[in-house]
């Protein structure tokens, strides 16, 4: 990408944030999800994540190269793609499945759109989609907590609690908020990733906007449909999303306005997926539906330069 | 495109050059419909070719008897005759072939590389020449269709005209075979067509120009009206 010309009015003050920087913390901010999911569901899903990171800067590396471009591997932000990915996989998944995964994030979705700032989705997420729908049965196994520990080389598999929740069980909230139930390796853990979530925020990596209206928006809808809005919150990938993935600076709207609009929608439509539709979980596609629709929220929420007159004819 | 280009120039430009899937993107259609298997592919690929060469010659052939006003209609009936003898072929010697086409077969009338080629060459060049556009784009599509089939199958199925492949059968990426997956194949295809084009374009312009003293001012060989050649 060509260095960019910044235009804007003085003072320029610069705060010393890099990509690198910025990537460098959100990694940060990821490791008690990593940690938390080595611990409920192994040391192969540290094997996960090192072939997703691997395969994610190798693919990087190698697709800037062939195109003749600057290589980018060092702002981390492939690193992160990789780890990102692998936490929205099933430990059971098969390391070459991963693999094409990671494959698809970084080739497909991020680099032919242009690296780093142009893609439109979010690579982790697309790439969760994709391998979704590759292999449906690999990616809704899901393995027991603590499976490693019984002894037998199968993984035991077992349910997730929303799946749990839609035949009529419940699960104990602590299990929930501690991660103990089936589930992608780092969505299970409610408090490992609201550990990253105040590094963030103390670090200023990310605004609250997204996440909390995001999550507000579900208990909101859970509330008004009379569901236990505590549940809806801690099961599933919505935290993990809400966090991590819907707050990525190149698939999210720029001022506040257009993230509360683009946050409430991600939670409709979670809401919706989850309760109306036939899949169990569906943080992964409204992420991604608003993520297309990002373009249209910018144009309908820019804000009014000073001293210019409304025009009447808005082009939305 | 000038009168005067030699025939065999007729027959190859559809193959890469003007390929019609890859490179003027006509039929997108049935390409993405038909190339979920090698061989349902294939077969596509030889109907509309069958069709395709006939059309163009038989209204080749009748270019100066049809009014221009009732040129469209005139060739749909054309090419519509030719479709029905070939599906009533397929159905009577490939009745496999017919039902995995389903109602694409009958659709090839509406395809516009048809149409397209009708109108754009064959209602405005001999006889010879448009059977040779015919054939050329007809091979063209085929070949697109049949490495897009290829593709989507070994990738998608894990197999190749059925036959299963060792590895990727146990664990096919389903993707391939749905339709996210097929416009995915179909965008890098196209994104791999156009390179090669560009690529072949700047060589013949370096070639060409190279040693040409208005080199400088114009827009290569392709620009009629400053080239000095």
């Amino acid at each position: 990408m060509e260095e960019l010309l910044i235009i804007s009015p003085s003072p320029h003050i610069t705060s010393g944030a890099s990509t690198r920087k910025i990537m460098l913390d959100v990694i940060i901010a990821l490791l008690p999800a990593v940690a938390a999911s080595a611990v409920i569901f192994g040391l192969r899903s540290l094997l996960i994540i090192a072939v997703t990171v691997t395969v994610s800067v190798l693919s990087e590396y190698i697709s800037r190269k062939v195109m003749k471009r600057d290589n980018t591997i060092t702002d981390l932000s492939a690193v992160v793609t990789g780890i990102l990915l692998a936490l929205n996989l099933p430990v059971g998944i098969n390391p070459l499945c991963a693999a094409f995964g990671a494959v698809t994030a970084i080739v497909v979705v991020k680099q032919m759109f242009g690296g780093i700032g142009n893609n439109f989705v979010n690579p982790a997420l697309t790439a969760r989609i994709v391998l979704l729908s590759s292999f449906p049965s690999q990616m809704t196994t899901w393995a027991q907590p603590f499976w490693y520990k019984s002894g037998s080389v199968d993984a035991v598999t077992c349910a997730t609690p929303l799946a749990l929740h839609n035949a009529g069980e419940t699960v104990p909230v602590l299990d929930l908020f501690f991660g103990t139930t089936g589930g992608c390796m780092g969505e299970t853990c409610a408090m490992a990733i609201l550990i990253g979530f105040v590094y963030l925020l103390i670090r200023r990596v990310i605004s609250p906007v997204i996440p909390l209206t995001y999550i507000g928006t579900v208990a909101l809808m859970s509330l008004m449909f009379g569901q236990d809005f505590l549940f809806e919150l801690l099961s599933g990938g919505l935290l993990l999303g809400a966090v991590f993935m819907a707050t990525d600076y190149t698939t999210s709207p720029i001022n506040t306005k257009g993230r509360v609009v683009f946050a409430v929608g991600c939670g409709v439509l979670t809401f919706l997926i989850r309760h109306f539709a036939n899949l169990p979980e569906g943080v992964s596609f409204s992420i991604m539906i608003m993520n297309i629709l990002v373009p249209l929220i910018e144009r309908a929420t820019a804000p009014r330069p000073f001293g210019e007159k409304e025009s009447k004819n808005v082009t939305v | 495109m000038a009168e005067k280009t030699p025939l065999t120039k007729e027959f190859t430009k559809g193959i890469i050059k003007e390929n019609p899937v890859l490179c003027l993107v006509l039929g997108t259609c049935p390409t993405l419909a038909v190339t979920t298997g090698v061989s349902s592919a294939l077969g596509m690929g030889i109907a509309a070719t069958a069709v395709l060469v006939c059309s163009n010659s038989v209204i080749s052939a009748l270019r100066k008897v049809i009014p221009a006003k009732v040129r469209i209609p005139a060739y749909i009936t054309i090419i519509a005759s030719f479709v029905t003898i070939v599906q009533m072929m397929i159905k009577a010697y490939a009745p496999a072939l017919n039902d995995s086409l389903g109602v694409y077969l009958p659709l090839i009338v509406v395809n516009c590389i048809i149409l397209g080629r009708a109108e754009m060459f064959a209602s405005k060049n001999s006889i010879a020449a448009s059977a040779l556009d015919g054939l050329g784009m007809g091979i063209g599509f085929t070949a697109a269709l049949f490495l897009m089939g290829s593709i989507r199958e070994i990738l998608g199925a894990g197999s190749w005209f059925g036959m299963n492949i060792p590895l990727l059968g146990q664990n096919p990426i389903l993707i391939f075979i749905l339709p996210p997956g097929g416009f995915f194949v179909f965008g890098m295809l196209m994104a791999i067509a156009n390179r090669l084009n560009t690529n072949a374009e700047r060589k013949a312009r370096e070639t060409a120009c190279a040693a040409c003293p208005m080199s400088e001012s114009c827009n290569g060989p392709d620009d009629e009206k400053e080239c000095v050649k």
